[in-house]
Formats: C-alpha cells, sequence, structure tokens
C-alpha cells in the first residue's frame, strides 16, 4: 500500500517557540570549563533492519572513546562523550539527528552514516556548519568526493568505486573473470556501483555482458538471471542488501546455475546463510576487517576489551558485524588525534588537524599520513579482504591483489 | 527454455497477487469496503508462523493453524476498529482507517519480532524441480501456489452459490435494505467477510514465507501489487481477480525476461493502467448499475 505522509502537525505557538529558543540560548552558552566534556556526535541506525550494524559502530566508537578517557581525555584532561541518536536508516531522521546534534548538543564532530541515502542527506549540513563528519560505514562513492570545498567529510570504510575496482581484480584473480554480468539494487547504492564497476571494466577494457536490477523487496530474480545466463556470464556482480543478496542466491539455485558470486558487502549485514540456504557460502563479499585468523596486537587488545565490556560478547563470533566495530573504532581514534592536532573543538581547526595526522597503529592498519586535501578516505583497494560464512562465520579467504 | 522458465515463475508469482487480492474482492462485494493494508495481513500470517514453529518449536500443521485462526480474528479486528465506525457514520476515512491500522501492525511486528529478516525453510522449497536435467527455475511449492490459488477461488465461488452463508452475502451485496429485511444480519456477515479476507492474507502470507525473508515490510510491495491486481480484475469476480493475479505475474515475467529488470515496473503498471483505460470495470468486471 502507498504510506501516505505522516499529518502535519499543528504549529506551536509563537510564543511557545520564542520561549523555547531563548531556553535553548541559555542552556547553549554557558561558560565552557575546562573539565567539560568534549561531545562525539553519532549518528546511524540503532533500530530497524541495520540495528545491529549501528549498534557495532556504536560499540567500536564507545570502545575508542574509553580507551582516550582512560588514557587522560584530550585537550587538557577534557573526557569524550558519545551522544548517539537513531536514524533509523531514514534521511529525514538523520537530517534532524545531525541538525540537533550540531544546533543543541554543540558537538565537536560527527561520527555516523550506515546507509548511504542518510550519509548523503547529512553532507550538505555538516559543510555548510563546518562540523567534521566521520563516516564508518557508508560506502556511496560521493559522500567523501561531494564537491564541497573545504569539505569537512571524512571517511575510514570501504569506498564504492574501489569496491568495484576489487570486485573485477579479485574475480580476475580468482574466477578467471571474462565475461562479468551485474545483478544490482535498483537504488543510489546500486546506481553508484553500476557506474564504478562500468569504469572498472573499461578501465580493463572489458564490459560487461549484462546489467539487471531487482527491487528490495523482490523474491524472484529467476528471470533477470536468465538473461544473465543467455547473454554468456561467467561471473556475477552483486550489490545488495542481506535480503535481496539471499534471493538471489536462492533463485541461482533453482535455476541450478552455479556460478562465481562476488558480492559488495551487502551479505554481512545479516544472517545471511539462513536467509540463503546452503548455497550461500559460495558468495565471496568484500569485508575491511575480519576478527578470524591471526590478529595484529591491537586486534588482540580489542577483542579482550569488547569480552570484557559487553557480556553477550563470549568469543570473536559475537564481534559482529566486524567491519562496523573495526571502522568505528579507527574513526574515532583519527578523529581524537585530530581533535588533539587541531587543539580545539574549533570546526575548521578539526579538519586541518586530521590533515596533520602522520602515523596511526589502527586496527585496520598501520595509517601513514592517512588523509590529506583532495584525500579523504583512509582505506583503499588494497586494505579490503574477501570473505565467505563458513558455518556460520565470516572468515577471510582471500586479498584483492 | 527462456520463456518457459518465465511463464511458471510468473504464475507461481502471480497465484500470491491473486490470493491477497481475493481478500478484496471478498470484502469488497459485501460491504463496498476493503482492508487497504492487506500485505500487512500477509506478512502477520507469515511470521506468526514463523514464530510458532521456529521460536517456539511446535509443529509445523499447530503452528500454521494458529497463525490462520489469528488471521481471520485480526481481520474481525480491522472490521471492528477501522472499518465500522466509519460506514456507520457515512464516512469514507475506512480508507485512511485501514491503512493506518496496517502501519500499526507492521510497527508491532517490527518491535516485537524485531526487523532482522528471517528465514523458513520448507520441504517444499529446497530441491528446483527439474526438466530433463535443466533446472526449471521453480520450487514445487510455486507450483503449489496457483493450485491452492485456484482450489480457493472455486471454494469461494461454491460458497456464495451453495451455502446459506453465502447466499446471504449475495443479497447483501445486491441490496442491503432488502437483505435486512429478511432477516440477514448484515453486520455479521460484513465481520465474516473481513475474517475471510485476512484469513486468505494469512494463507498467502503461509505459502511465500518459505520462499522470502520473513519480516515486517515483506507485504508492502505485495499489497500494493495485489490491489493493482484486484481492480484490474474488476474487484467483483473472484474468477476474475484470480485471474488478473495470474496475468500480472506472467507479464512481469515475461516482460524482465524479454526486456530486462528495468522495464519491468514501467511496463507492468502501465499495462494495468491501459488495460483500465479501455475497460474502466475491469478486465472481467461488470459496470456497476447504480439504482435510483
Amino acid at each position: 500500500m502507498p504510506r501516505p505522509a505522516a499529518p502535519i502537525r499543528s504549529h506551536p505557538g509563537r510564543r511557545a517557540l520564542l520561549c523555547a529558543s531563548v531556553a535553548l540560548g541559555l542552556l547553549g552558552s554557558g561558560p565552557l570549563l575546562a573539565a567539560d566534556p568534549i561531545k562525539i556526535g553519532l549518528v546511524t541506525a540503532l533500530s530497524g533492519q541495520s540495528a545491529l550494524a549501528g549498534e557495532s559502530i556504536s560499540r567500536g566508537a564507545q570502545l575508542a572513546i574509553d580507551e582516550i578517557n582512560a588514557k587522560g581525555g584530550l585537550l587538557g584532561g577534557r573526557q569524550l562523550e558519545l551522544v548517539r541518536r537513531d536514524d533509523e536508516s531514514n534521511p529525514a531522521k538523520g537530517v534532524i539527528a545531525a541538525r540537533e546534534l550540531i544546533f543543541k548538543e554543540k558537538v565537536a564532530a560527527i561520527i555516523g552514516g550506515l546507509d548511504t541515502p542518510v550519509a548523503m542527506a547529512i553532507v550538505p549540513i555538516v559543510n555548510a556548519e563546518k562540523v567534521p563528519f566521520m563516516d564508518p560505514w557508508a560506502a556511496g562513492t560521493a559522500i567523501t568526493k561531494n564537491g564541497a570545498s573545504p569539505n569537512y567529510v571524512f571517511r575510514v570504510s570501504a569506498v564504492d568505486e574501489s569496491v568495484d575496482i576489487g570486485m573485477l581484480s579479485y574475480a580476475q584473480k580468482t574466477f578467471k573473470t571474462a565475461k562479468p554480468g551485474l545483478i544490482l539494487v535498483n537504488n543510489p547504492w546500486g546506481e553508484s556501483n553500476e557506474k564504478g564497476l562500468k569504469d572498472a571494466l573499461a578501465a580493463k577494457g572489458m564490459s560487461a555482458v549484462g546489467i539487471e536490477k531487482f527491487e528490495g523487496n523482490d523474491l524472484d530474480m529467476v528471470p533477470q538471471l536468465t538473461r544473465l545466463k543467455a547473454a554468456g556470464a561467467d561471473t556475477l556482480f552483486l550489490v545488495g542488501n542481506v535480503g535481496p543478496s539471499a534471493q538471489v542466491v536462492k533463485s541461482l539455485d533453482r535455476m541450478g546455475w552455479k556460478v562465481p558470486v562476488v558480492s559488495h558487502w551487502g551479505p554481512a549485514g545479516g544472517r545471511f546463510t539462513e536467509l540463503a540456504g546452503p548455497n550461500g557460502k559460495d558468495v565471496h563479499f568484500v569485508q575491511t576487517y575480519s576478527f578470524y585468523g591471526k590478529q595484529s596486537p591491537v586486534g588482540e587488545k580489542v577483542i579482550k576489551a569488547m569480552m570484557a565490556k559487553y557480556p553477550n560478547v563470549k568469543g570473536v563470533g559475537d564481534l559482529t558485524p566486524a567491519v562496523g566495530i573495526a571502522n568505528a573504532y579507527d574513526a574515532m581514534h583519527l578523529t581524537a588525534m585530530a581533535i588533539s592536532a587541531a587543539g580545539s573543538t574549533d570546526g575548521e581547526a578539526i579538519r586541518q588537524g586530521y590533515y596533520k595526522i602522520a602515523r596511526h597503529d589502527g586496527l585496520i592498519k598501520v595509517y601513514n599520513k592517512p588523509f590529506a586535501e583532495g584525500k579523504h578516505d583512509a582505506l583503499s583497494p588494497d586494505d579490503y579482504v574477501w570473505a565467505q560464512f563458513i558455518d556460520n562465520r565470516i572468515v577471510p579467504v582471500g586479498v584483492t591483489n | 527454455m527462456l520463456l518457459i522458465s518465465a511463464l511458471v515463475s510468473g504464475i507461481g508469482l502471480g497465484s500470491m497477487y491473486g490470493l491477497i487480492a481475493l481478500g478484496f474482492y471478498l470484502t469488497y462485494a459485501v460491504s463496498g469496503t476493503v482492508n487497504f493494508a492487506q500485505g500487512s495481513s500477509m506478512m502477520l500470517g507469515a511470521v506468526l508462523t514463523f514464530a510458532f514453529a521456529r521460536t517456539l518449536g511446535w509443529p509445523y500443521p499447530l503452528a500454521v493453524a494458529l497463525a490462520l485462526l489469528l488471521c481471520a480474528l485480526y481481520g474481525l479486528l480491522v472490521e471492528f476498529v477501522a472499518v465500522r465506525p466509519f460506514v456507520r457514520r457515512g464516512s469514507d476515512a475506512w480508507l485512511m482507517a485501514t491503512v493506518a491500522l496496517g502501519i500499526v501492525l507492521d510497527n508491532v511486528v517490527l518491535f516485537t519480532y524485531g526487523k532482522e529478516p528471517r528465514a523458513l525453510p520448507s520441504p517444499l522449497a529446497q530441491t528446483p524441480i527439474e526438466l530433463g536435467g535443466v533446472g526449471l527455475g521453480v520450487y514445487p511449492l510455486q507450483v503449489l501456489i496457483p493450485v491452492i490459488g485456484l482450489l480457493l477461488a472455486a471454494a469461494l465461488h461454491a460458497l456464495s452459490r451453495r451455502t446459506r452463508w453465502g447466499t446471504g452475502m449475495l443479497a447483501v451485496v445486491q441490496n442491503r435494505v432488502a437483505a435486512r429485511l429478511m432477516g440477514i444480519p448484515i453486520r455479521r456477515v460484513v465481520a465474516v467477510a473481513y475474517a475471510l479476507s485476512t484469513l486468505l492474507a494469512g494463507i498467502a502470507g503461509v505459502l511465500i514465507a518459505p520462499l522470502f525473508n520473513v519480516n515486517a515490510d515483506m507485504g508492502t510491495l505485495f499489497g500494493l501489487k495485489a490491489f493493482a491486481v484486484a481492480i484490474l480484475g474488476g474487484i467483483t469476480s473472484a474468477w476474475g481477480v484470480m485471474a488478473a493475479g495470474l496475468l500480472f505475474g506472467i507479464a512481469e515475467a515475461l516482460i524482465t525476461t524479454t526486456l530486462g529488470s528495468s522495464y519491468t515496473q514501467i511496463l507492468s503498471f502501465g499495462l494495468v493502467i491501459v488495460a483500465l483505460a479501455l475497460r474502466p470495470s475491469g478486465l472481467f468486471g461488470r459496470a456497476e448499475a447504480k439504482k435510483v
């Protein structure tokens, strides 16, 4: 059913508004004490289909903050405080949350952006208000390459255009892919990757044998896949959230078509093997980090700290989705370093502070000069790992090159 | 081969639309009103079955039976809360009220069941049907659904012609005042029609669940397409609605297979508009004669 918009609420009286704004103004203009905490805003989905992913971002950022506070905080002993807001994966709610964090909470920086459309909606606000925005998840290329100058948006996560280059390299290396078919979700995320994949293919003098779309709620992709099969696809590049990605795998199963599937990270967002059935394990998808396998000292430390802090984390299997925890953990530490380098909570100074970071021994990698003017993405295709679901766990199986 | 596979998967999808659309037909026939949130009723059937069979681990037949019973009760609630109070006052606000109740239901499910999509496996949806060693692209369940859909349409047809309740319903359709004078309990007939209508949606939900991801918004797109199908079939004929469902499903699958998925939504809904422009009362409906 088409959902009509919610009825417009009657306007509160002008006097009430005036009173409220005066009251807010008074609250916001108190003198800053040295012990005042530095507020860091967090905008992500904390309810709804992506709640688990949002919680992982929240935990990753909180763990980094705990570590920084335990070492005495920043800017001469000020503690960091995470102020969380739920965007319900809804761009409008994300905008409201970002505004509230900027104007009412007066946060020094915002961490957030799980869904690309939500992050894209927040970008113009932070650039206008000069508040640094650190994206630990949403992969849309245009989030950091937003054309604004100065640009206040930074990211520690995968980037669509890099993922697309990585998908092709990995598929060529692993499956000798020559004639890929694209099967993409019909939304801005799918579009962003359609462009990225076309560019990646063109750069190697290749092209897709077919490009098919599906809706987020489709349940039968057999017709689309039948076209790709008829066109002679030898590998499928899949971009979609966990639900429809599972339906793609089930449709392949029904057709009896055994074809390698290389995917963006949609399958990592939920119970993929339950939804997709036994063939779900054959899908190779991109990750920025895995807690399985040999860990760096930072990895060991994070696993131990997570198990101590959260009773429901019994082992690395519960550190999921790993990308949310890892990206947000590194993103928060880098943001703290930027604030330190800035010497204040001024937005422009923090933005310059990001550029001054020389080296950071992070969870995902050792960052060497991660940010520069025109380079706001800290991760590159070489930092990605490729994974499969094995026994319901996301296990790394390869690297991009 | 391409076309056979498209045809089979189209019939499977189409009969699901038809099943939900039958619910629109039922209530519209006796009361001139519909539950616009039939998609949510379908979702309720699937979610309850999942909750009973998987979460609580009850035997499947018991889980399905109880889920369907609760769906029927939910239909009574829809009629009592969102339709009757408005119809009594001659208002068309039931349009909005049924949509609102559907949104409430979606969110209650979100709150209790969670929004993470889950799977409800069924032995009928594990091994695809093969023809000469080639996968046809369908599970046995997808072939079973049209059979059940047609059987239900036939049963509805028989119910309305052969039973006292059915003839009572028909009487209400033809002339409310005369029916009331003849002692037919109109209110109860309408309430039963609503219970049956959500029951049908619930059956669709139970059947679709193993093929799909069970979650709170699984019914939204289905509800929308089912309504298009009900209007296309001419909402006043059970067979017409079912046939329109099959036509819509087949059209979708054929368009995707031949032209590509970019055109599916544009062309399938475009065809609905063209069909309705040519036959305003639907493919199989009769123009309503307004008696003064």
